[in-house]
């Protein structure tokens, strides 16, 4: 075996129109936590794709513990040792845990499946693990954070020797992520060599030993993140400077005129008809204001903000919409009372990924274009090409599919769509989750530009830096109920922290 | 071998073509009679056409925007993927015209048409319930409705077993008013279940199609008619089915059955709502991902309801021209008819699992396997023999399609 437990040499793919990756590299040692970095569209989930078997690459080697191997199929990735825990996990609902452990390998003989080996081993991996879950409880009633640490022991299980980590964060509290990084520790010692992606810059240095940055589908380069000679650390600057290929002094827009005092949206005591769901919230947004709603997950931000636009059923309370009562029976209703959503999940409820991005742009807004339910097409496309291009999305055409488009030009196509709409309070639902720093900078821009224009914006974010560098105001959910207010400049972690944890002991985290 | 190709220099190739075929058949149409050409019938006629229509299409991408298409290998395999069906079929009708080629008139290929029609306009109504990954069961049943109850009240008074026997001539319309109005209430039960009760479409067409046999069963037995076939059809009536347009402009042309412009008027229609309309984006949006749509604020409920509605509409007009075309009914009428409508959309490229879907796609689709019935039958292919074919063709023609999108 030589120095590199995976080698990738010269990777490249071309998708009809796009050279996703050229000439990539990526080398990674046993027993390592090897980063993988980049912006959005940078090709680390390619990259990643074609290492797992799903892509096959157009040209390039991969190596694996000095033997060269192909790998055609995800089957074959994991004969060879290589597990993926996916970004979006989707687990089979309605079966146990243990089952989603063993799918594809139950034990058994000829065909009988031994199920109580099965918990056996089950039990026995997840006390390994530090993990406390029933086996036999249904996996759809898990948290985003126990699905994971059961693909993270899934991949134990099969001996899986690479294991990558696509944005494993990216849903979980930071006790969660802190549970997560002592078990990569673990399995770092035993030797199990970890890809993590992620665009959080404090974990990447907290947790791993080298860092790949990838930049639009090239190599860029690998560091250690401790010079062993100089004992020098990477920078959060230098890491951005490399992804980005330019100078990112600022991670926010400098925020310029206040909130008007006049309220637009007042919510006195609205409870949800589930009892553990939001209960008894109130507040006042205003004219031109960011209100931030922070918390961590399982606060029920989502499902309030849901309900407020309508998706949900709302049991009691009031709602005042610039001073008249405001009742939501359906999402169109919330539209035409001047609301907008964007949703927390992408993929599920967000873009309709077979069609074109010209569709994906307008469908919130068709009714503006039609004359009797007869669409113009020309002020259609004029109007999402206007958009797109303001928003800096990177697409051949408005023809292609949104689901060849990477998440943050996705995401930017989202906020294209409600902004077509020209809706006075935006709710964004964990508007950068999953995106790279360019393109946040640029939907933090997107923001302040709506408030200027005389727009208010509801922002859950589950990241702090995001939380307390865009709000004007922010609200702390914990278990339902607001906790807490906290004004701008005296915003600390530990006081957002202390809100969200209001009610420690109940947490279920992990 | 990578060359490439612009659209503009497509453009050409389709018009020089064109001519090039358009002169081959004008020569061979005044040589037939002289060199004892008999045998080729209407040959010169449809190259004629033929080549007009690639002059045409020649002239219409010539304003098109300046694509580069790339000639090699590769774009040639996807070619042969993208149209196995259409060239297959070609093989076919080229085959059978060697060993058959009287299938070379244009009265064939009139027949054809006339025979798609119905299918088509059936096709066309499904396709709204495929695009919302749904399905619909009770096509076939609403067409058997919609025959049973226009031909009750279009007896002619001097029959002698009818249906109504007090019943005056009404206007044409009022039957095929109430029987299209019968077919849109069942429509709008399968939406409600479906829109209602976020019931699948399968489950729900399958309730909505046993209640109307039975709904029909029942009107059709009612005496003193008790369930004898329906006949005595007046002429008026049947003349909406059977009349032919252009009879006799020349020697021995056997007329366009006004079926054929019917279903094409028809066919325009859905193009246009599915392409240029609200709620045509909105069938597609719900068809790609439900979830988004909801929350993008389309109204789903009004959009599922309006779907199986316009769908039922369509099943309702077909159910009349069949009536009228075969001048009587049955409550046995149009049994299965979904099933060929549904198997027409999918090998014209419309997704099971919504949102995929053309008008071009399923014209093509309802085509092919009328083609396809209608050459085994002119070759004397036992109908068994078609039944396995047809099967085949389907499972082989999805095959194809699946391909396409598992591109790695």
């Amino acid at each position: 075996m030589g120095e590199y437990l995976l080698e990738m040499k010269n990777i490249t793919k071309t998708f009809p129109g796009v050279k996703a990756l050229d000439n990539v590299q990526l080398n990674v040692r046993a027993g390592t936590v090897h980063a993988l970095m980049g912006e959005n569209g940078a090709g680390k989930s390619t990259l990643m794709k074609c290492l797992f078997g799903i892509y096959n690459p157009d040209g390039g080697e991969i190596y694996l513990e000095g033997k060269k191997t192909n790998i055609h199929s995800a089957r074959q990735a994991m004969d060879n040792g290589i597990a993926m825990v996916h970004q979006e996990l989707h687990p089979i609902r309605y079966r146990s845990v243990m089952e989603n452990v063993y799918l594809g390998r139950f034990p058994g003989h000829m065909g009988v499946v031994d199920h109580k080996s099965m918990y056996d081993k089950t039990k026995a991996l997840f006390d390994d693990l530090e993990l406390d879950v029933d086996p036999l409880a249904l996996a759809g009633e898990q948290s985003a954070a126990i699905l994971q640490m059961m693909e993270i022991a899934r991949a134990v299980d099969m001996k899986a020797k690479i294991i990558i980590l696509d944005e494993p964060t990216s849903s979980l509290s930071d006790r969660e992520v802190e549970h997560l990084f002592k078990i990569i520790n673990r399995l770092r010692k035993q030797g199990v060599a970890f890809i993590y992606i992620s665009h959080k810059m404090k974990e990447i240095l907290e947790i791993s030993d080298e860092v790949t940055i990838m930049r639009d589908g090239t190599y860029v380069g690998t560091w250690p993140v401790v010079n062993k000679e100089t004992g020098e650390k990477l920078t959060n600057e230098f890491i951005i400077r490399q992804m980005v290929g330019r100078e990112m002094t600022n991670q926010f827009p400098p925020r310029t005129g206040k909130p008007s005092s006049e309220v637009v949206l007042k919510v006195e005591n609205v409870c949800s008809p589930l009892k553990k769901s939001f209960q008894n919230v109130s507040f006042e947004l205003h004219k031109q204001e960011i209100l931030g709603i922070g918390g961590l997950v399982g606060a029920q931000r989502t499902e309030f903000v849901e309900a407020l636009f309508g998706l949900r059923s709302i049991a009691s309370g009031e709602i005042l919409l610039n001073g008249a009562r405001y009742a939501s029976k359906s999402p169109g209703f919330a539209k035409s009372k001047g609301l907008a959503l964007l949703t927390e999940e992408r993929r599920a409820t967000g873009i309709f990924g077979i069609l074109p991005i010209l569709e994906n742009t307008v469908i919130a807004n068709q009714r503006h274009y039609a004359h009797l339910g007869v669409l113009n097409d020309r002020k259609r496309m004029a109007d999402a090409d206007v958009e797109c291009k303001k928003l800096n999305v990177k697409t051949p055409s408005l023809a292609t599919l949104i689901q060849n488009l990477s998440g943050g030009n996705q995401q930017k196509v989202l906020i294209a769509r409600w902004l077509l709409t020209n809706s006075d309070i935006l709710i964004l639902d964990e508007p950068t989750r999953g995106i790279d720093v360019g393109a946040k900078y640029e939907i933090y821009n997107i923001m302040l530009e709506q408030i200027a224009q005389g727009k208010s914006i509801i922002m859950i974010s589950s990241e702090m830096p995001e939380l307390m560098g865009m709000s004007d105001r922010i609200m702390v959910m914990c278990e339902g109920r607001v906790t807490g207010f906290l004004n701008k400049g005296e915003y600390t972690q530990e006081k957002i922290m202390a809100f969200a944890t209001q009610f420690a002991g109940h947490n279920t985290a992990a | 071998m990578a060359e490439n190709v612009t659209t503009r220099s497509r453009s050409k190739l389709f018009t020089v073509s064109g001519i090039v075929i358009l002169i081959i058949g004008i020569v061979l149409y005044f040589m037939k009679d002289p060199m004892g050409l008999r045998r080729i019938y209407d040959l010169p006629n449809f190259l004629i056409i033929i080549g007009l229509c690639s002059i045409l299409s020649g002239f219409m991408s010539k304003g098109k925007p300046d694509d580069v298409l790339e000639l090699s290998g590769k774009a040639f395999g996807e070619f042969l993927t993208n149209n196995a069906i259409l060239l297959a079929m070609l093989v076919l009708v080229i085959v059978i015209c060697i060993l058959q080629p009287r299938f070379m008139q244009i009265r064939v290929a009139l027949d054809i048409l006339t025979q798609s029609s119905t299918k088509l306009i059936m096709a066309l109504g499904i396709c709204f319930a495929l695009l919302i990954a749904g399905t619909d069961l009770s096509a076939g049943r609403m067409v058997g409705l919609a025959a049973v109850v226009s031909a009750s009240m279009m007896q002619t008074a001097t029959y002698a077993n009818r249906f109504f026997p007090d019943l005056p001539q009404v206007s044409v319309w009022i039957p095929i008013v109430a029987a299209i109005i019968a077919c849109m209430i069942f429509g709008a039960l399968n939406g409600f279940l479906v829109a209602k009760f976020e019931m699948h479409p399968f489950i729900a067409t399958l309730a909505t199609q046993v209640i109307i046999y039975g709904a029909c069963s029942l009107y059709f037995d009612m005496p003193p008619n008790n369930s004898q076939p329906i006949g005595g059809i007046r002429p008026d009536f049947a003349q909406i089915g059977q009349m032919r347009l252009f009879s006799g402009i020349y020697q021995g042309f056997p007329g366009i059955s006004i079926l054929i412009p019917i279903s094409l008027v028809i066919c325009a229609i859905i193009w246009f709502i599915l392409n240029k309309t609200v709620f045509g984006k909105n069938v597609y949006a719900i068809g790609g991902n439900r979830e988004a749509a909801v929350v993008a604020g389309i109204n789903v409920f009004r959009n599922i309801m309006f779907i199986f509605i316009l769908a039922s509409f369509l099943y309702g007009i077909a159910g009349v021209l069949e009536a009228a075309r075969t001048a009587g009914a049955t409550n046995n009428y149009g049994n299965g008819y979904e099933t060929d409508a549904i198997a027409a959309c999918v090998v014209g490229g419309v997704s099971m699992s919504g949102g995929i879907g053309k008008v071009g796609g399923i014209v093509m689709g309802v085509l092919i396997f009328t083609v396809i019935q209608y050459g085994l039958q002119f070759i004397n292919v036992s109908p068994m023999w078609q039944q396995v074919i047809k099967g085949v063709i389907i499972a082989v023609a999805v095959a194809i399609d699946l391909t396409k999108y598992r591109k790695k």
